[in-house]
């Protein structure tokens, strides 16, 4: 993903309107690459299917 | 002997008001002073509410000179975290943006439940920007400075919180704490900072970053002051969805109860790793003194800490996502460009770490069925320099911002009570978590309590005033 995170940024920019002016992307950039690092991490532990958010509404 | 009012802990600034050998005014006043004479160096307060406290001190004065009850809190000074709504105020944040706010009609929950409880408000502390910060520097307030040495890191984001109460500016200061941000400038400020458990206290009337994580919570210069701001604060709010029902359940009368019959383990792995000499004594020091010797491993913290990294900056852009959009030039640059990316994380991951909590959450419960306290470094290290961007850790050179909090983060994101103690190594103090089961904050101000009084827990007098 590293890779084309340039591309991903550019689209998702333009997709949400987010403004990210060519001086602030490195930052931004490499903001996202630790994010995705750490995202990541949480991805790569196994869960069941039917495992509960622990952000569940109680009506 | 303190040498003002402003040098005394709450409780004996409470005992002699209610008792007439100190009036509120008189506190309140040399709390002014002593903000009016050191704030220029500490930058802690971005607020000073003088008429308002003035005028709550008369009153505490006149309703005892009535014989009217007053609180266990009477004319102690206290100051909030800029996050807080205080009354004629606009509510900050530590933010540019946020000025533009009409002023605040009301006071935050717990200002108010503190003021019931007899205690002056005298203003308002400097925070990180919208509270996504662990050194309390901030772009357009200045940095809040430590207390111990104004060239160094108060901490943060409660970074003026830390400053007052370390610097005897107030014996009592609120603040906020996401990933760690009391439990940080409690740790480099030397002073005891209470994180309760998730859903605890009222965050009703303040300016949120993590709904899913945010806690309020006192610091102070002694547990009993802790315990007393604690205990005043608790109780259900319908003004805050996120408050628990539980009713009060008092502590202060418990802090002197034995704690010969809790177990008390140190926290391994994870928790031993990324760690400075000092934070490595300073644990060692309060495991000494507690007869701790058996290690506990809270299962797979690190990714704890990556799922409370992820839920913390998707919700924190998603807050300011219109703010992002439109006045992108007015946050600080490093925030702005931490929620920009943050807006850019996948949904899924932010599912995934929701659903990591609650199997991490069953698993550290687990280990509460054979101890009641964990102890943990609160920060890896003392307090860095001002504007410090590395440290090398374990060999590794690493950014300080995002390293500062690793410790705390595995305990927020599950919501655990902690109290941080300060250890008062030389030349900087450091703090260690005493953590708790959910609801048990009796039994981590208990455990902080006995330290206080072996003189293993202590906050130094400000050295740097």
């Amino acid at each position: 993903m590293a890779d084309h995170l340039d591309d991903y940024i550019d689209a998702v920019a333009r997709a949400m309107a987010l403004p990210v002016e060519d001086a602030w992307r490195p930052a931004v950039r490499a903001n996202l690459e630790v994010s995705l690092r750490l995202a990541l991490l949480v991805d790569d532990f196994p869960l069941p299917d039917e495992a509960e958010s622990a952000a569940i509404y109680t009506a | 002997m303190p040498e003002t009012p402003a040098h005394m802990s709450a409780a004996a600034i409470a005992q002699a008001v209610s008792t007439r050998k100190l009036t509120a005014l008189a506190a309140t006043e040399a709390a002014l002073a002593r903000i009016a004479a050191h704030d220029k160096t500490l930058n802690s307060f971005t607020d000073v509410t003088a008429d308002r406290a003035r005028a709550k001190a008369k009153a505490v004065d006149a309703a005892i000179a009535d014989g009217k009850p007053v609180g266990p809190l009477a004319g102690v000074p206290f100051a909030v975290k800029n996050l807080f709504d205080v009354q004629g105020l606009s509510t900050r944040a530590g933010s540019k943006i946020n000025r533009d706010l009409p002023p605040s009609p009301r006071d935050a929950t717990l200002i108010e439940r503190m003021e019931a409880a007899g205690a002056v408000l005298v203003g308002a502390l400097n925070m990180g920007e919208y509270a996504y910060d662990f050194t309390g520097e901030n772009v357009h307030d200045g940095p809040s400075r430590n207390p111990h040495d104004p060239t160094r890191m108060t901490g943060g984001s409660s970074g003026g919180s830390g400053s007052a109460v370390g610097g005897a500016l107030v014996p009592i200061a609120l603040g906020s704490d996401t990933n760690g941000s009391i439990r940080v400038p409690a740790s480099f400020c030397g002073i005891f900072g209470l994180k309760p458990t998730f859903g605890r206290l009222s965050r009703a009337r303040t300016y949120p970053f993590v709904a899913s994580l945010d806690h309020l919570g006192p610091l102070a210069r002694s547990v009993t002051d802790l315990a007393l701001a604690y205990d005043a604060m608790q109780g259900p709010d319908a003004d805050d969805a996120g408050c628990a029902g539980r009713s009060f359940e008092p502590t202060l009368p418990l802090l002197t109860h034995d704690i010969g019959g809790l177990r008390i383990a140190i926290a391994g792995g994870y928790f031993q790793k990324n760690v400075f000499p000092e934070a490595v004594e300073a644990v060692a020091r309060v495991a000494k003194a507690l007869g701790a010797t058996q290690t506990v491993e809270l299962p797979e913290a690190a990714r704890a800490r990556a799922a409370a990294y992820i839920i913390t900056t998707t919700e924190g852009a998603s807050l300011h996502l219109d703010r992002l959009r439109k006045r992108p030039n007015d946050f600080d640059p490093a925030v702005r460009d931490r929620f920009l990316a943050g807006a850019m994380v996948p949904a899924v991951y932010v599912d995934k770490a929701q659903k990591f909590r609650r199997w991490y959450r069953a698993k550290v419960l687990e280990l509460f069925n054979s101890v009641d306290v964990i102890l943990a470094p609160a920060t890896p290290g003392t307090a860095p320099k001002l504007g410090q961007v590395n440290f090398v850790l374990d060999g590794v050179e690493l950014p300080v911002r995002a390293n500062i909090g690793i410790h705390t983060q595995p305990i927020s994101y599950i919501g655990l009570p902690v109290v941080a103690v300060p250890v008062p190594l030389e030349p900087m103090p450091i703090g260690v978590q005493i953590i708790a089961a959910p609801w048990r904050e009796d039994i981590a101000l208990r455990v902080a309590y006995a330290l206080e009084k072996m003189g293993v827990a202590a906050a130094p007098a400000p050295r740097g005033i």
